[in-house]
Formats: structure tokens, C-alpha cells, sequence
């Protein structure tokens, strides 16, 4: 039920001072171009960004920088340190 | 430089085996951890980790599948006004099948002549409103993840005056529940995995008080299998280091505060209300309904309902279940009048459920 997939931004459509309005980001799910609405998420996005999809909404932008630190840490954690027993 | 799907870099096989190692090299004793989501446990199953962890590391699912803790009584509800004359129910598909408390469900409703429409997004649910005369009703359920999503929903009905969209609320918020399960005196949980996309809207803040309060090692954990085992690697280091704080494993996504626009967005259309959890029973502020200046979009208020108490089925154990005491395996209707094909209790009804999972996973 709390499935959420992260999407790339291909297009932005709208802007995120147009309270009236409703903007979207263009992604690509598996070839297939879809409509994502911006309502919720927390910081606008930019075309690269990722966003994190839930029922059509976006509830979460991130960058590939912020993806990258995440996976940094896991590859150190998963790195055996001489000395350290665990 | 990252592919467009961000999936797939957190799978790395040769990564996940050797986080996998220094969770076999860090416990020291036999240790139950509670997947607080849903989501989570589908994850587990279906990425395979417990083959990968260490026999002595046992996991358990916790009250995390918004569908499995609806009461029947609201489900009772989310039938009968499918039935009704001019309605036309949509609804996400994992609530079809689940039986209300005279055993019959959506879909049987369906099959009887009830209008019910699958939905993706209760945009979807919106949008049928927008092209039919007839009251459209979305039974809204979910966590907080979820919550924010048909907040906006109801501000663009709102918006564009469609006056035909109702919503039948079963919100529920996941802090309360958790605060009741940590203070069962019978709980035996040594940390509990934290479920990634309600931190993403509530932050990792929102654990702190139960960490300190009862010393539970809390670690937010995303979905991928490198994910769940750098969480679990974490939870296991907090325990045998007798620590019992927040952790975060899911940074690319969980902030410190969350998500603080769809936390606005939720406050703006609900307010907290007392809820009945399928299994916990009743938690005071567990719940979020409609504020009274969008009562005009409640179902409940426009069709007159009035909320039933009504006792959930005989024989199932999934109240056990939702609070790690038992598993499927020990319920004597597992597998033999309860199935996902004909579910007796919540637990086998949704494809998130523990026992849905143990059943189709065939976990003995
Ligand atoms: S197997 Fe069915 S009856 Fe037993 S606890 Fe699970 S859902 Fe309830």
C-alpha cells in the first residue's frame, strides 16, 4: 500500500508558484511516458531529478548526488575495516 | 553515473552479500526484528533476505498494511454504500476482496450489480466524478504516505466545486500504533525496521520519542535489498552495542522532518480523530477525518452513516499476528479455510498482509 517507485524527470509542465493550477513532471516507466503530479512534493524538481511516485503523486524529489551518498554509505558499511569486529 | 531506473544500483548482488556477512558477523545472539510496513514484508519475500541472514536473526510483520487494519466495521460500510443506488465505488484493488463482517465482499457486491471501479490514484476517483451526474464515493485508506495524496485530492475537488466526490475516511497514522505495541509488557521485539515511505512524509524525528522512551533501536529502512540489509545491519549493531536510538538507511529519501508541504497538505483537509485498528482495537489520535469545512465531501455525513462496532472473525489470530506474538503457521485456518482466494481475516486479504505473504511465499 505504501509502494513508492522512483521515476526520473524527463519535462516539466507547470510551475510551482501556480497554486491554482495543477503542474506535472513527465517520466519514463519502462518506455512508457507518464504524467506525475508535483501537488505534495517536497522540493520542486529539475529534468535528471528523481522522484519517489506514489499513486500518481510525487512525495519526494531527489538528485542523483543525493542517491550517490546514500549508496556510499552502504558500500562502507559493507566494507570489512581491518580491526573492526563488526 | 546513475541509470534512469534508480532501482537497480541498490540490488547489486556482490554489495548485498556483503552486508549480508557483516550481519552474520555482528550478531551475537538470537534477535526478533519487526518490519513495521507491509511493504516491507512483500520486499523481504520477494528479494529473498531471509535466505540471507543468519538463521538466529528472525523477522516479523507488524501492523504495517493500511487495508489489513481497517475494521470490518468500516468495511461493512464501504459495501453497503457500494450497493446503494447512484454510487459508484472506486477504489484501489487490494480492498476487493476483502470481507466485511457477514463474510461478503466487494467483489461479490460487484458481481450482485454494485458500480465498483479499480483505481491507480484517487486522482482517478476524482476524475470519474468530473464525467458522471452519479456520487462518486473513494474509500480512503492508507497511512501517511497515502494521506497527503487524497489531501490534495479533496483541495482540487474543492477548487473546481465537484460536489459528487465523497470520501469514506479510514485514515490511520503510524506513530500511535507503534506507541501501543512498545508498550505491551508481552511484545518481545528487539528492533523494529521503520517503514520508509510514511517517514518520507513524517520524518525520522517522529521516532525519537519512542526510542528514548522505550529503548527500541529504530532504523528507517527503503525497499531495495540493500536497503533492508544495511537496516538491519544498523539495528543489529544498535543492539549489541545496548543503544536504542533512530537511524536512517533510507537518506536519499527520509528527511529529518519529512515531507513538510504534504504534512501542511494533510493538516489544511483532516484533523485527528480516535481509530479502531483491526487487531490493536481502539488507539485515541490514531485516526485522521475530514475537517468540518470539507464535511461536504464526507460520506459518512452525506449518506448518514453511523459507525458499527462489529466483532471480528472467529478463529483468526491476525490481532496476534500484527503484534509479533504468533505467525501465520500458528493459526489452525492458515492455509485451510483461510486462503488468498477465500481470506477469513484481514491479514490474508491484502497482497501486503503477513499471511498473504507467508501463503504466497509458501513459508511453512
Ligand atoms: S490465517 Fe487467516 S484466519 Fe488465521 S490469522 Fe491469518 S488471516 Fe486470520
Amino acid at each position: 500500500m505504501c509502494l513508492a517507485i522512483p521515476m526520473r524527470v524527463k519535462e516539466i509542465h507547470g510551475q510551482a508558484d501556480e497554486p491554482a493550477s495543477f503542474p506535472v513532471a513527465m517520466v519514463d516507466e519502462n518506455g512508457v511516458r507518464k504524467s506525475v503530479r508535483l501537488d505534495i512534493v517536497d522540493r520542486w524538481p529539475k529534468v535528471g531529478d528523481y522522484l519517489i511516485v506514489h499513486a500518481g503523486f510525487a512525495i519526494h524529489t531527489l538528485d542523483a548526488e543525493e542517491a550517490e551518498t546514500n549508496l556510499k554509505l552502504m558500500r562502507e558499511m559493507a566494507d570489512h575495516v581491518a580491526g573492526q569486529s563488526f | 553515473m546513475l541509470p534512469d531506473n534508480l532501482s537497480d544500483p541498490f540490488r547489486d548482488r556482490e554489495l548485498s552479500a556483503r552486508l549480508a556477512e557483516r550481519v552474520h558477523a555482528a550478531v551475537q545472539r538470537p534477535l526478533r526484528l519487526m518490519e513495521v510496513c507491509g511493504t516491507h514484508t512483500m520486499a523481504i519475500f520477494r528479494h529473498g533476505i531471509r535466505s540471507l541472514l543468519p538463521d538466529t536473526v528472525e523477522l516479523i510483520s507488524g501492523p504495517g498494511c493500511p487495508v489489513c487494519v481497517t475494521s470490518a466495521g468500516d468495511i461493512d460500510q464501504i459495501i453497503d454504500l457500494a450497493s446503494m443506488p447512484g454510487v459508484i465505488l472506486t477504489t484501489f484493488g487490494d480492498l476487493l476482496r476483502v470481507p466485511g463482517s457477514s463474510g461478503r465482499n466487494l467483489a461479490e457486491a460487484r458481481a450482485a450489480g454494485a458500480e465498483v471501479e479499480i483505481v491507480y490514484s484517487p486522482a482517478d476517483a476524482l476524475n470519474r466524478a468530473r464525467n458522471t451526474d452519479r456520487t462518486v464515493v473513494f474509500p480512503a485508506i492508507g497511512f501517511e504516505t497515502t494521506i497527503p495524496v487524497i489531501a490534495a485530492t479533496v483541495l482540487e475537488a474543492r477548487a473546481e466545486g465537484i460536489s459528487n466526490f465523497l470520501l469514506l475516511v479510514s485514515h490511520k497514522v503510524v506513530p500511535p500504533a507503534l506507541e501501543v505495541l512498545l508498550a505491551d509488557p508481552e511484545l518481545a521485539v528487539d528492533g523494529l525496521l521503520c517503514p520508509g515511505h510514511v517517514s518520507a512524509i513524517i520524518g525520522a524525528r517522529a521516532y525519537e520519542p519512542l526510542a528514548d522512551r522505550y529503548g527500541m533501536p529504530c532504523v528507517i529502512a527503503g525497499f531495495e535489498p540493500l536497503d533492508v540489509l544495511s537496516a538491519i545491519l544498523l539495528l543489529v549493531r544498535q543492539i549489541r552495542a545496548g543503544k536504542g536510538e533512530v537511524e536512517n538507511a533510507y537518506g536519499r529519501v527520509v528527511g529529518e522532518h519529512g515531507n513538510l508541504r504534504a504534512r501542511q497538505m494533510i493538516e489544511r483537509v483532516f484533523e485527528p480523530c480516535d481509530a479502531r485498528w483491526r487487531g490493536l482495537g481502539e488507539i485515541p489520535g490514531s485516526g485522521l477525518t475530514l475537517r468540518p469545512e470539507f464535511r461536504d465531501h464526507d460520506a459518512r455525513a452525506c449518506f448518514g452513516l453511523v459507525p458499527r462496532s462489529v466483532p471480528e472473525p472467529k478463529g483468526c489470530r491476525c490481532g496476534e499476528i500484527l503484534t509479533g506474538k504468533v505467525t501465520p503457521r500458528q493459526c489452525p485456518l492458515f492455509n485451510t479455510r483461510c486462503t488468498p482466494a477465500h481470506p477469513v481475516g484481514p491479514c490474508m486479504v491484502s497482497s501486503e498482509g503477513t499471511c498473504a505473504a507467508y501463503s504466497r511465499y509458501s513459508v511453512r
